[in-house]
């Protein structure tokens, strides 16, 4: 059984007990621990079931590793999926529930699959539900969704209540990973002035130096970590920072950190995660390396673990994963593992090394303490289902041959080490095969490179290559140091520490033990634990085909689960190139893309959730809105009122109100979201005409215009009313939605077209509110205001003038939307509140009434104005809209103008702007289409126009639209079709747009 | 005038740092080659400030120069006065291509207190915030977070920021939000 | 996530304060131009794998427009300039010559 030693474990504190509840039983645990050292300390070895087949599965690893131990951590609205034991920092009150089974982690149905596994190889999913094709959408899709997915998925209905920050951070030297080769290579860029910033994932400092032992500077390796610890954190240009991963490494020094903050403290109210932004000069990374596990059968079972996974929990928790355990390795390193558990008074029955010659001195020392090693050997299978209970011996160059049984609880197993090479990757770097060492490692004439054309990234110590302790901290030293000189600084010349630890002999690569394995070992040895994928399903997609390193992952699914293959990967693609008989290096890695472990949906949105999810822009007026009953409608980032609701009130009845009040007496629409934007020069008259479709040069100063712009690709873009304020000086007008977009198009072309015209813009939309006061009653209201003369005379319709009103300063433009006698009023914004109150007060004589985006859409239309985004979509003309009358003839150019005369642009066959009106009175539905006889080449009804704009018309109390039909304009009168959303067809007739007042009567008064 | 009231009319969090909209600030655009000796000329002669180089801030009493851009002055001045600046600078220059708007409605403006500030700026904003980075007297737009903004700071312990007046509320909750208490970075 | 210095503020930009806006010095053709030579202004773009020139606004910034020339496989940014030049000016072009020799896009060399 595994348990807690009585001695030991350097990063668990025994006099804290720690309270935690797993799958509802309450267990303790001491602080320092992890949740997986915790739950083996009480024998809870099972931890997990498998992806696919539902096997039992324990911890396999000790760290980011981990493909076995994943479970739902937390309750309610904390509730997360698929954490990893391993890294999870135990704390009290923790409640974790294991993860993929039914009904119970002891006893789980779906473990029928591994019975069945002979029937689920690679592919399965691919060949089987192919046919037939109905039973996909109503069968196998729901039954594939029921067992797919490994955790629990929060409800969606849950808020996190956490919060997020991001912080941007910039520094000279990134330093990823701080084991001794990352403290050494900090220390030796540090020493250079440069400033450093040192981030390690997990909360403590020296990487596995400290268990695996040495001697660093006549130190051990714990002495020489606290000390070089204090030295950087007395240094000023060095921040340490723990519990803070390099998660992806990015573009010309972009680097993603995760600190986690209160995952192992919950308690603290400050930010769970906080994401960094990192920019960095120069990124060491000083990952280390991650063990290999070796492919035989029944590697999976729980108590089957790496050799270095079982001397951490050991060493740093006290913790023992059983009392016999059967050492198999093919190299000097796991030897390690067994003189510890040695020490420590364990039973290692034997020590099964797959080499022929066997180890080195630590072999030797093994031999000394009495423990039976068996060369050239390797495990037959696991025995045991739920636990280990002991191995069977054959002979590693042979098929299994049985030689012999070894009782055991445990297995060390080790196939080698992998340097992490994630980060490195990322952002291009590219890998070597290491023959001698059989990983692959960092090429560092391949590095990604930065802005410069500079290489950005190093690797220090094992993420290099340099397993070994003596090589790993010269190498980290020189990776400092070099770092510190391509970051711009002097590195001052030092000595690196002297490291010594006992020589290893050379390992031997061992793809599958025994090496002649047959079928039904093959598909027991377990390459990717977590997707269930096994040597002969990578075997099985070689057979088939699939050559590609990249197409065999996803036909096998090897390396794709929540690890991302982290243990599997090489060994994967080291099976795939003997089964297709090729070199390891030709057959090469997929590709390592961040991030380097799962990170929070919540760290990535940082603080944008809530009110601060993203900028709504308001008006002056906007208080007022909200608290009068507002319904709010979204035009780009500004909320507009659509409506105002009164009590009791439906949002129909309220449009229906806001109409007949405007136009029987009075109406005020807050116009403050309409662009402003001032030109003037000595050019600016010869720019609007290049802008605008229609001649703005020409106007008048104090009157007004109205205005289409074309794309230079011929398509109406925006619209709006031109004043023009004095010689050299416009103002334009544009759409809620286009303020910005449009000003940014006007500085583009005088930036990058026209920069020797001499014109210059500002964007003053929101230095006015501006109120429309529409309505027959609008020049009373004025009047009584009082201040500057509103007469028709004073100011005519499509004038406008500077003065005050009610003591107001203003400019006041006669324009109107709604076919009704209309003042558009700017005024400072910081009045707009005040002013809008007092139009409201004194305007209450003749029912003064708010309106909203609905009412202004409805008076439009039945005006048969166009709007900008309904009776345009990015395809429409201004030709299609009848709007020639501002298309300029005189003009030799305007943005357009050249596109508006390709021969598309002038088919007489283009749809065109008509008015509809169903025979029945009702509301065509939006975007409806006109449908004709005969079919299109893809079997399709024929069409021949569509609704863009339809409304009930409260005025006409009927419904209106208009649409874009094809000779529309030619066929006044004629009654077309049009299909309904329930299904059948509604038949309306085509009219004149212009449904109301078609002489302007009204608003010219 | 006595009605006119700013975005926020005042509002203040404190946090790690306090935040607070400054109320009514008067602000005026100049837009103009500040290259051409007339614009450094009306300049000095209007508001008594130098041009300002490159990101800089030229003051003098009540008034500030704060280059955008090289064709683009932010002029600050006490909110009363910023009609008649305008007034004064549009008839200095009025032989000059040059396009003089008074802009102080369109902004709001905050002013950020305490020794964490530039942790504060640099949770929202893509800039290196580190006292030999980032001095004193500079100006820089970017954004902070989703809205596009300016800052600067006046003295170690306090910057100014200005944003447009419609995403105000965005900008103190966002400001707010990230100097909650205990959420101190310490990085700087 | 690349960063590119604005040729007239000065800040080297990361990319979230800048807004991409495709090829740079294509010539505008208007009316009166034959339809070859204006589909070809209006649509066709190079798309090169290696040296291309750019235009970019310092959006999130101070709001101009510039050119970056920059290699497309390797992110490397040989230099930004100034928006208002029909051509990359000399010492770009040089700086491309010394990194990437025998460079070519459309008729720049």
């Amino acid at each position: 059984m595994s348990t807690r030693l009585a001695t030991g474990g350097r990063l668990t504190d025994r006099d804290i007990q720690v309270k935690f509840t797993f799958n509802g039983k309450h267990f303790r645990g001491f602080a320092g621990d992890t949740l997986a050292s915790a739950l083996l300390a009480n024998d809870q070895m099972v931890m997990g079931r498998s992806f696919k087949y539902h096997r039992p599965r324990g911890p396999v690893a000790s760290g980011a590793e981990e493909p076995n131990a994943l479970v739902n951590l937390g309750k309610g609205v904390h509730h997360e999926p698929n954490q990893r034991a391993t890294t999870t920092e135990l704390f009290d009150g923790l409640a974790a529930t294991s993860q993929n089974h039914w009904p119970s982690l002891e006893f789980d149905i779906g473990a029928i699959n591994s019975q069945l596994s002979r029937f689920l190889p690679a592919g399965f999913y691919y060949k089987m539900f192919i046919h037939p094709r109905p039973l996909w959408k109503h069968v196998y899709e729901p039954f594939i969704r029921q067992s797919a997915g490994l955790g629990r998925a929060p409800h969606a209905e849950t808020r996190d209540p956490d919060t997020y920050e991001h912080f941007y951070a910039f520094t000279d030297v990134l330093v990823v990973g701080g084991g001794v080769a990352g403290l050494q290579a900090a220390k030796a860029a540090a020493l250079s002035g440069a400033k450093v910033l040192l981030i390690e994932q997990t909360a403590h400092w020296g990487g596995r130096a400290p268990v695996d032992g040495g001697e660093i500077d006549g130190m051990t390796p714990e002495a020489w970590v606290d000390q070089t610890l204090a030295e950087l954190a007395a240094m000023d240009n060095v921040h340490l920072r723990t519990r803070c991963m390099g998660a992806g490494v990015y573009d010309h020094g972009y680097v993603l950190g995760y600190e986690r903050l209160t995952d192992h403290a919950p308690a603290k109210d400050t930010p769970r995660h906080r994401l960094w932004r990192i920019r960095a000069k120069q990124v060491i990374t000083a990952t280390g390396a991650i063990e290999r596990p070796l492919s035989f059968a029944g590697n999976d079972i729980p108590g089957v673990m790496l050799a270095s996974a079982i001397r951490d929990y050991v060493v740093n928790y006290g913790v023992s994963l059983g009392d016999r355990t059967v050492v198999v390795t093919n190299n000097d390193d796991a030897y390690r593992t067994a003189l510890l558990l040695k020490s420590v008074g364990l039973d290692v029955p034997a020590i099964i090394d797959a080499r022929p010659e066997g180890g080195g001195d630590l072999m030797q020392e093994a031999i000394a303490q009495g423990i039976r090693v068996e060369k050239g050997r390797a495990i037959g299978k696991v025995k045991g289902s739920k636990r280990v209970t002991g191995v069977t011996l054959c002979s590693q160059a042979g098929e299994g041959g049985l030689l012999d049984e070894i009782a055991c609880d445990a297995v060390a197993m080790s196939g080698g080490w992998s340097p992490v090479v994630h980060l490195w990757s990322h952002c291009g770097g590219k890998l070597t095969w290491d023959d001698e060492q059989a990983f692959f490692r960092p090429d560092l004439d391949k590095a990604p490179i930065s802005h410069d054309g500079a290489p950005f990234v190093t690797c220090a110590g094992a993420a290099n290559g340099h397993i070994h302790l003596s090589h790993t901290l010269q190498d980290a030293d020189t990776a400092g140091q070099s770092a510190a000189q391509a970051a711009g600084f002097k590195p001052k010349k030092s000595q690196a520490p002297q490291a010594t630890a006992q020589d290893e002999a050379p390992l031997v690569p061992i793809w599958l033990m025994p090496q002649g394995a047959g079928y039904g070992l093959r598909s027991k040895a377990w390459l990717d634990y977590q997707n269930d994928v096994k040597v002969s399903d990578v075997q099985l997609a070689a057979q088939e085909g699939f050559e590609s390193v990249e197409h065999a992952k996803r036909y096998t699914t090897l390396g794709m689960a929540t690890d991302q293959g982290k243990l599997s990967n090489i060994n994967g693609l080291a099976t795939l190139s003997h089964a297709l008989g090729e070199d390891i290096p030709q057959v090469g890695t997929t590709t390592f893309r961040p991030p380097y472990t799962p990170i929070s949906m919540g760290a990535i949105a940082g603080e944008a959730r809530g009110e601060v999810f993203q900028p709504i822009r308001q008006t002056p007026m906007h208080d007022w809105h909200a608290e009068n009953g507002a319904y709010w409608e979204p035009v780009g980032h500004w909320r507009r009122p659509y409506c105002f609701q009164q009590s009791g009130e439906s949002v129909e009845q309220a449009v229906h109100r806001e109409v007949m009040a405007t136009r029987d007496s009075l109406g005020l629409l807050d116009a403050s979201t309409l662009g402003k934007i001032i030109v003037k020069g000595p050019d600016a008259g010869r720019f609007l005409d290049m802008l605008y479709t229609n001649m703005m040069s020409t106007l008048k100063p104090g009157k007004c215009r109205y205005g289409l712009m074309s794309t230079e690709n011929g398509f109406l873009t925006d619209d709006g009313v031109v004043a023009r304020i004095d010689e050299d000086t416009w103002l334009c007008h544009t759409t809620t939605g286009g303020a910005d977009r449009i000003h940014a198009h006007m500085e583009e072309w005088l930036q990058t077209e026209w920069w020797d015209w001499k014109v210059w813009t500002v964007n003053v939309t929101e230095q006015y509110a501006q109120i429309a006061v529409v309505g027959p009653n609008a020049r009373k209201l004025l009047e009584k205001l009082g201040g500057m003369d509103v007469s028709a005379d004073a100011l005519p319709f499509m004038g406008w003038a500077d003065g005050e009103l009610g003591g107001f300063p203003c400019r006041v433009y006669r324009i109107s939307f709604s076919g009704e006698l209309s003042y558009e009023i700017a005024v400072p914004a910081s009045l707009g509140r005040a002013f809008w109150d007092r139009l409201r007060e004194d305007g209450a004589e003749w029912n003064a009434t708010p309106y909203g985006t609905e009412a202004l859409h409805i008076m439009r239309a039945e005006k048969g104005f166009i709007m900008i985004g309904d009776e345009t979509d990015g395809t429409v003309i201004p030709q299609d809209l009848g709007l020639d009358w501002a298309i300029s003839k005189k003009k030799d150019d305007y943005l357009g103008k050249r596109a508006q005369e390709r021969s598309h642009m002038t088919d007489p066959d283009r749809w065109k702007l008509v008015g509809l009106e169903t025979l029945d009175g009702s509301v065509l539905p939006d975007g409806a289409y006109a449908i004709a006889s005969g079919k299109n080449a893809n079997g399709q009804r024929n069409t021949q126009g569509r609704v863009t704009s339809t409304y009930h018309s409260p005025t006409l109390n009927k419904g209106i639209a208009m649409g874009l039909v094809l000779h529309g304009p030619d066929r006044m009168g004629e009654v077309i079709e049009f299909n309904t959303t329930a299904g059948g067809t509604v038949k309306a007739k085509i009219v004149s747009p212009i449904f109301y007042d078609p002489d302007g009567e009204k608003q010219n008064v | 005038m006595s009605n006119a009231v700013s975005a926020l009319q005042g509002s203040t969090y404190d946090g790690v740092v306090r935040v607070e909209e400054i109320g009514l600030q008067g602000m005026i655009t100049l837009r103009a080659d500040l290259g051409e000796k007339p614009i450094a000329t009306a300049l000095k002669s209007v508001c008594g400030t130098k041009m300002p180089g490159q990101r800089g801030i030229e003051s003098k009493g009540d008034i500030s120069a704060l280059w955008m851009s090289p064709d683009e002055l932010m002029l600050l001045c006490p909110y009363d006065a910023a009609n008649d600046v305008a007034a004064k600078l549009t008839t200095k220059l009025a032989k000059t291509h040059a396009l003089v708007v008074n802009v102080s409605d369109a902004r709001a403006s905050f002013r950020l207190q305490g020794a964490g500030l530039r942790e504060v700026i640099a949770k929202l904003a893509p800039v290196d915030m580190a006292p030999d980075q980032f001095g004193i007297g500079e100006v820089r737009r970017t954004r902070f977070a989703q809205a596009a903004a300016a800052f600067w700071l006046t003295d170690d312990e306090t910057a100014q920021i200005f944003c447009f007046r419609s995403v105000a509320p965005y900008m103190f909750n966002l400001l707010s939000t990230v100097s909650r208490p205990g959420t101190e970075v310490g990085y700087f | 996530m690349l960063t590119l210095q604005c040729p007239y503020c000065g800040v080297m930009a990361e990319e979230t304060e800048l807004h991409a806006g495709g090829e740079a010095h294509l010539t505008r053709y208007g009316p009166g131009s034959e339809d070859q030579d204006f589909e070809s202004y209006l649509f066709k773009r190079e798309n090169p794998k290696g040296v291309h020139f750019e235009r970019w606004r310092h959006v999130n910034g101070c709001g101009k427009w510039f050119h970056a020339a920059r290699c497309t496989v390797t992110l490397e940014v040989f230099g930004t300039y100034p928006a208002q030049t029909t051509e990359p000016p000399q010492d770009i072009k040089d700086t491309i010559t010394a990194k990437r020799p025998g460079w070519s896009l459309r008729n720049l060399t």
